[in-house]
């Protein structure tokens, strides 16, 4: 009997401590979905900041998250993944891959604001990229990485061994193993992970603040050279740095809206094309 | 033993890292005949196996000596391909490990990887393959089902169907019967008994009477001892070894 009542109860602490959890981001997406909704109008989207930014839109801030982001992909997609087949599949586990991993792993703990530091001396001062949308792409990118290559590892080792031993055992080579047996089954798992960490990439202000975010840029970025405005920069520009703050608090809201909107857009997106890729693994 | 042997190991030691798992094995597996090696968990019948088609070589820290000749030419040593060796020695596992794909495509893998592209070729060898592996008339309705969809024993049947594409020579069976029911296995053991006509079986088995009734040959292993060799009428009537005595009348393992 005594037995019963622990068990209810502990069930019952869990389930608390979800609905808790459930409750604050309710709140959370109720107060930004209530105060930026307001501001949300196509004139908002689609034109850039004027009069001393208490009017206008965030065009440029999306634009300028939108190519951010894509240069961040393209340094972390890639090399996460291959970092992370090599690491799974071909390197041989000793001490040194075990400190390589937990290394890794310990990477992406490290403040954004220490990789911002980072991105400013390596890609702006000793590589010459200036505070340009490629240092900050960059600086996202290795920012990113670590996440990438630790949820696509996660994503390969729940793939059973068997696949890859039947493959071998049938003549397949290493590489065609691991690429018609392995990585079919492990590649939703592994942009799910990549493109979270890409999503958390775009919300992140630190590392781009010194390495090519803009504070006020009425046009937009035409090569990776430029600086450019940003969503979350923009955000945190509007909400503490603006000489009107409690005037173009609606504005922040509504950034912050279409921020949060983007980032849950990627990960729509991306649970779509597992749902997509589930089905062409079925058949 | 008066057929050409297809397999022959000389002196075979295999070590994880320091620790030996098969000391100086020494079996011949006759062309065209079963040749099944039985013993207690943990004698290294399963280490030995995978010697046979170099399946070792995954892990890292592996070592074998010794020789191990597939028509007379020695496999165990660098400079042979094991992709080629792989399909030459066709495998079929412990548990089932059917492809999460379709029953169609699980038997078109190995043709794929291996260049067979053309359609109407893989339609015609699947069917054979799938006919041969006893299990055509139950799945040949439903090829494009996952092959995950088929119940434990015909999953083997699919796995040894598999092996079968490709034209291996040596078919090699890692414990086929451990994990499906005993009609599924009676269907196995009929399918390895027909198969012993066109290739060479090495089989590990947990299960004596299944030694008993499919092979030819039989080799009882103990603590990675190869403790003797013999026909399998001598090895279940007349043992020359205590130990094969004692394990064979149940008194151990």
């Amino acid at each position: 009997m005594k037995k019963k009542i622990i068990e209810t109860l502990g069930f019952f602490g869990l389930r608390v401590c979800l609905y808790i959890v459930f409750a604050f981001l309710l709140i959370f997406l109720y107060d930004i979905g209530s105060k930026g909704a307001g501001t949300l109008s196509w004139e908002f989207l689609s034109q850039a900041p004027r009069r001393g930014m208490t009017e206008g839109g965030i065009f440029p801030a999306i634009v300028g998250t939108f190519f951010v982001t894509i240069v961040t992909a393209i340094l972390a997609v890639p090399m996460g993944m291959f970092a992370a087949i090599y690491l799974n599949e071909y390197a041989k586990q000793t001490k040194i891959t075990r400190i390589i991993r937990l290394s890794i792993r310990n990477l992406s703990g490290v403040p954004s604001i220490v990789y911002g530091l980072f991105g400013v001396i390596v890609f702006v001062n000793i590589l010459k990229f200036g505070t340009s949308i490629l240092s900050a792409g960059l600086t996202l990118g290795l920012l990113t990485l670590p996440w990438t290559i630790t949820s696509s590892e996660e994503a390969l080792k729940t793939i059973p061994n068997s696949y890859r031993e039947g493959a071998l055992a049938l003549g397949a080579t290493k590489w065609q193993s691991i690429r018609t047996n392995v990585l079919p089954y492990a590649m939703p798992g592994m942009l799910t992970g990549t493109v979270l960490g890409l999503a958390r990439a775009a919300g992140e202000t630190a590392p781009i603040m010194f390495t090519g975010a803009a504070f006020f840029l009425p046009i937009l970025p035409n090569s990776l050279d430029d600086q450019f405005m940003a969503l979350p920069y923009h955000l945190y520009v509007m909400a503490t740095q603006h000489h009107a703050i409690s005037q173009v608090r609606p504005i922040a809201y509504g950034t912050a809206l279409v921020l949060l909107l983007l980032v849950l857009g990627m990960n729509f997106s991306v649970a779509l094309l597992r749902y997509k890729l589930r089905k062409i693994r079925k058949e | 033993m008066v057929t050409k042997a297809k397999i022959e190991t000389k002196n075979v030691n295999f070590y994880y890292g320091n620790k030996q798992a098969l000391k100086n094995i020494n079996v011949i597996c006759a062309e065209h005949k079963v040749t099944a090696l039985i013993g207690p968990s943990g004698c290294g019948k399963s280490t030995f196996i995978r010697t046979l088609n170099r399946m070792n070589d995954v892990i890292p820290s592996a070592r074998v000596t010794g020789e191990i000749l597939l028509d007379n030419e020695n496999i165990n040593q660098p400079r042979i391909d094991v992709v080629e060796l792989r399909k030459k020695i066709g495998m079929v596992f412990q548990k089932p490990n059917p492809f999460p794909k379709s029953i169609f495509n699980n038997i078109a893998y190995g043709l794929r990887i291996n260049g067979i592209k053309n359609k109407r070729n893989l339609e015609e060898i699947v069917e054979n393959s799938l006919s041969e592996a006893a299990l055509w008339n139950e799945v040949k309705d439903r090829l494009d089902d996952n092959a995950f969809s088929l119940s434990g024993g015909q999953q083997q049947r699919l796995c040894i169907a598999r092996s079968l594409a490709i034209e291996p020579e040596v078919i090699l069976f890692d414990e086929p019967c451990s994990a499906i029911d005993p009609v599924a296995t009676a269907k196995i053991e009929d399918l390895i008994h027909k198969l012993k006509e066109n290739y060479t079986v090495v089989i590990v088995t947990h299960n004596m009477q299944q030694a008993a009734r499919i092979s030819d040959y039989t080799a009882f292993m103990m603590l990675g001892e190869l403790i003797e060799f013999d026909n399998t009428d001598k090895i279940f009537t007349n043992p020359s070894n205590k130990l094969t005595e004692d394990y064979i009348t149940g008194r151990f393992g």
